[in-house]
C-alpha cells in the first residue's frame, strides 16, 4: 500500500471554517435532541413563566385582606365598612374585638390593612364631634399599601356621602386617619432589603445542592459511593450540613450590610431570625438536593434550579403585593419556601415579630423541608439499576 | 461444626440462573458460578460480554433480573448492606474523588466503613502502596499507574473479604501491571478471595481458576489447563512465507475454526483434526512454510470461543 501525496487533511478545503463550524453545529443538535429534559425546556421556560406572571403580576393590587377592629356596632359603622370594601380595595377577611388580637393579626401579615372603629363613633359623627376612623396599614410593602391609602379620603368620603346623606366632601363628618405602620416613610428600602436576604439565599443554596448529585453521577464517583455502606439519608445529611453554614454566614453577611449601609432596623430578636433564617437555609438546600436526584446532568440541575428560582422572585411578595395575585398564583407562592420567609424576615426586622405571630410560616417552611427530605430520599437510587 | 456448615464457609460466592437486561436488550443470560475462598478467579470475555454487569449484581449495584445467589454467605438480594460492608469493588472507570488528595481519598473510605483511626489508616495505606511523598497530591493529577494503585488501596483499605477487580489493569503499563498482580497474589495468599476481570491473556494465566463469557452467557469455567484442555483444539503454528495470505486463503475452509496471525506466525486451529488436516494437507508441502503443531494457547482457545459463540448468540 502506498501513501499519497495528497492526503484529504493535507488539501487546502474550501469554506474549511464554516465546515468546522458546520460540524460542531450538527454535534449540538443531536446533543441537544438527545437531552430530553433540556428540549423540554427550551419550550417550557419562555411558555410557562410568561403566562404565569403574565396572569400572577399585579402592581396595584385589589382586595387586600383587612381586618376591623369593632369598638362599636352601629349601621352607620356597617355602612362604611361596606364601602370602604366598595372601593375594592378592601376585603374583609375578620372582625376582632380587642385590641391585641387586631395588632397580631397585622403583625404576623394575615391582613394588610385595619379599620378601626372607635366606640361612640356614630354617637360623635351625630353630634358632629368629627371623630377619627383609623385605618392602619401594613406599609412594610409600600407597594401594596399605597394605592389602598391613596384612594381612602376622596373615594369614601364620595360614597359615604352618596350612602348616608350627610355632609359633603367639603366639610366631612368624621375624620379618617391613615397610619402606616412599621415603615411610616413609606421607604421602598425597608422591604426590599430583608427581601433580598430571602432571594440571595435562596439562589445561592438551590444551586450549591442542585449539582451535589449530578456531580457525582458524572465524574463517576457515584459508583464507588453506592459500593460502599452509605445510606441515602446519609449521603443527603452529608451533603447539606456543610451549606447550613455556608448559607448562615451569607445571611449574616446581607443582614449585617442591611442593617448598616441600608439602615433596616431589626425590631425583633436576632435569635429568632437567626433560628429561622437557618431553617429556610435547609429548606432550600433540601429542594435544592431534590432536584439533584430527579435530573440527570449538571445543566438541568441549573435549568430547573432557574424553573424554580423565577416564580420564587415573582410569586413570593418580594417583587410584587402577595395579596394583590390571584388565588391561584397564591398558592402556588404558599408552597415556594421564599414566600414564607420574606414574611418572617419582614416581620422580625419590621416588626418586632415573635415566633407566636409567624407560627404559620414556620411549620410551611417545615414542612416544604420534610416534603422536599422525602422526595429526595426514595428518589435517590440506591443502585445503578 | 457440620460438615455443610465447613463446606459453604469455604465459598466467596455461589450464584445461579443470574439474568439481568436494560431496554430489552440482555446483557446476562442464565449466568451460574462458584468462587472458592482465598482463590483468584479471573473473569473473560470480550468487551460488552456482561463481565462488569455480572460484577455489579454480585456486590449489590444491580438487582437481577431472575437468579439467586450469595456472596460471602449473604444473599445478593436481601443482604446488599451486608455485602457492601464485606466486599472491595474497584470500578473499571477510576471513581475516587479527583479533586481531594490521595490521603483525603482514603481518610473518606476509612471514616465511611466507620474505622476507628481513618487518618491512621489511610496512612498506614499510603505507605503500603508506596505512595509516600505522593499523599497531598490530588488523585486527579496522579499518573494511571498510581490512580490504580490508589484505586486499590481504597478498596482494600476496610480489610474486605473478597475482592471484585472490574478490568483493573486497562491502560497500566506492565511493570504497573506486574507489581499489581504481585499485590493480589500477596492479598489471596492472605485468605482473600479475588474477582477480577480482565482483557490480557497473561493476567488469566495468573489466575487460579477462570471463567469465560461472552454474550452474556458463561461458556467455560475452570483452571487454565482445564479450559485449554475442554477446547479439544487442534493447533498448527505456521513460520515463513506469507503469512496473511495464508490466513486469508485458510479463513471459512473446512476444519478450520480459527487462523490468526502473532507476529510473525500463523495459529490455525480446529475442532475438528481430521478436516483441518485434511484441509491443511496441500499447503504443508510448500517449502516456504513450516508447519509445527503446537498446544494451543489460552489466547487461541478464547478467539476460537468468541467466534462460535458470536454465530450462537448473535
Amino acid at each position: 500500500m502506498s501513501v499519497t501525496d495528497d492526503h484529504p487533511a493535507e488539501r487546502e478545503m474550501p469554506f474549511g471554517f464554516w465546515r468546522r463550524s458546520y460540524a460542531m453545529l450538527v454535534k449540538e443538535f443531536i446533543q441537544l435532541r438527545r437531552d430530553r429534559i433540556s428540549f423540554a425546556m427550551i419550550v417550557m421556560i419562555p411558555v410557562m413563566q410568561l403566562l404565569l406572571f403574565g396572569y400572577a403580576i399585579n402592581t396595584t393590587p385589589r382586595h387586600l385582606p383587612t381586618a376591623v377592629l369593632m369598638q362599636e356596632d352601629s349601621d352607620l359603622a356597617r355602612s362604611i365598612l361596606k364601602a370602604l370594601e366598595n372601593t375594592a380595595y378592601f376585603r374583609f377577611t375578620q372582625e376582632v374585638h380587642d385590641v391585641d388580637t387586631f395588632n397580631n393579626l397585622l403583625k404576623s401579615g394575615k391582613v394588610l390593612f385595619g379599620v378601626e372603629i372607635p366606640r361612640g363613633f356614630e354617637r360623635g359623627v351625630r353630634r358632629g364631634d368629627r371623630p377619627a376612623l383609623l385605618v392602619a396599614a401594613d406599609a412594610t410593602d409600600p407597594v401594596a399599601a399605597g394605592s389602598a391609602l391613596g384612594v381612602l379620603g376622596p373615594i369614601v368620603q364620595t360614597a359615604l356621602a352618596h350612602d348616608l346623606f350627610i355632609g359633603s366632601p367639603p366639610d366631612p363628618p368624621f375624620e379618617i386617619r391613615a397610619h402606616a405602620r412599621y415603615n411610616p416613610a413609606a421607604s421602598s428600602r425597608l422591604n426590599i432589603v430583608p427581601g433580598l436576604v430571602g432571594t440571595i439565599l435562596t439562589m445561592t443554596m438551590l444551586i450549591f445542592t442542585a449539582l451535589s448529585v449530578t456531580r457525582e453521577i458524572e465524574r463517576g464517583t457515584m459508583e464507588s459511593l453506592l459500593s460502599m455502606p452509605i445510606t441515602p439519608v446519609e449521603v443527603m445529611i452529608g451533603k447539606i450540613l456543610p451549606y447550613v453554614l455556608v448559607g448562615f454566614i451569607q445571611a449574616s453577611l446581607i443582614i449585617g450590610i442591611g442593617a448598616l449601609l441600608f439602615g433596616v432596623p431589626i425590631e425583633g430578636s436576632l435569635t429568632l431570625l437567626a433560628l429561622l433564617s437557618t431553617l429556610f437555609i435547609t429548606t432550600n438546600l433540601a429542594v435544592g438536593y431534590t432536584f439533584s436526584t430527579i435530573v440527570q446532568n449538571q445543566l438541568q440541575a441549573m435549568q430547573m434550579s432557574m424553573m424554580f428560582f423565577l416564580p420564587s422572585i415573582l410569586l413570593s411578595g418580594f417583587m410584587f403585593p402577595f395579596a394583590g395575585m390571584p388565588v391561584w398564583a397564591q398558592y402556588i407562592g404558599e408552597a415556594l419556601p421564599l414566600t414564607h420567609y420574606i414574611r418572617i424576615v419582614r416581620a422580625i426586622m419590621l416588626k418586632g415579630a415573635t415566633l407566636q405571630n409567624l407560627q404559620y410560616d414556620t411549620l410551611a417552611l417545615l414542612a416544604l423541608m420534610l416534603v422536599a427530605m422525602v422526595i429526595a430520599v426514595t428518589r435517590f437510587r440506591r443502585t445503578l439499576d | 461444626m457440620s460438615q455443610a456448615a465447613v463446606k459453604t464457609s469455604d465459598i466467596a460466592i455461589e450464584v445461579s440462573g443470574l439474568s439481568k437486561s436494560f431496554k430489552g436488550r440482555e446483557v446476562v443470560h442464565d449466568l451460574s458460578m462458584t468462587v472458592k475462598r482465598g482463590l483468584i478467579y479471573g473473569f473473560l470475555g470480550p468487551n460488552g460480554s456482561g463481565k462488569t454487569t455480572t460484577i455489579r449484581m454480585l456486590c449489590g449495584l444491580l438487582t437481577p433480573d431472575s437468579g439467586e445467589g450469595t456472596c460471602l454467605g449473604y444473599d445478593i438480594r436481601r443482604d446488599a448492606d451486608k455485602i457492601k460492608r464485606r466486599v472491595g469493588y474497584m470500578t473499571q472507570r477510576f471513581s475516587l474523588y479527583q479533586d481531594l488528595s490521595v490521603r483525603e481519598n482514603l481518610e473518606f473510605v476509612a471514616r465511611l466503613y466507620g474505622m476507628r483511626d481513618a487518618r491512621g489508616a489511610a496512612l498506614a495505606m499510603i505507605r503500603r502502596l508506596g505512595l509516600n511523598g505522593r499523599e497531598e497530591q490530588l488523585a486527579g493529577e496522579l499518573s494511571g499507574g498510581w490512580k490504580q494503585r490508589l484505586a486499590l488501596g481504597a478498596c482494600t483499605l476496610p480489610n474486605p473479604q473478597l475482592l471484585l477487580l472490574d478490568e483493573p489493569t486497562a491502560g497500566v503499563d506492565p511493570k504497573a501491571r506486574r507489581e499489581f498482580w504481585n499485590e493480589i497474589h500477596a492479598m489471596a495468599a492472605d485468605g482473600l478471595t479475588v474477582l477480577v476481570s480482565t482483557h490480557y491473556m497473561d493476567e488469566a494465566e495468573r489466575c487460579h481458576e477462570i471463567a469465560y463469557i461472552a454474550y452474556g452467557h458463561l461458556l467455560v469455567h475452570g483452571t487454565v489447563e482445564e479450559v485449554i484442555a475442554k477446547s479439544a483444539l487442534t493447533t498448527y503454528t505456521v513460520t515463513g512465507g506469507d503469512i496473511n495470505g495464508l490466513s486469508a486463503e485458510l479463513a471459512g475452509k473446512p476444519g478450520i475454526d480459527m487462523a490468526a496471525p502473532f507476529g510473525t506466525s500463523l495459529h490455525v486451529s480446529g475442532r475438528d483434526k481430521a478436516a483441518l488436516e485434511a484441509t491443511i494437507a496441500p499447503y504443508r508441502g510448500r517449502g516456504d512454510l513450516h508447519w509445527q503443531q503446537s498446544e494451543p494457547s489460552l489466547e487461541d482457545v478464547f478467539i476460537e470461543l468468541m467466534s462460535r459463540s458470536k454465530d450462537n448468540f448473535q
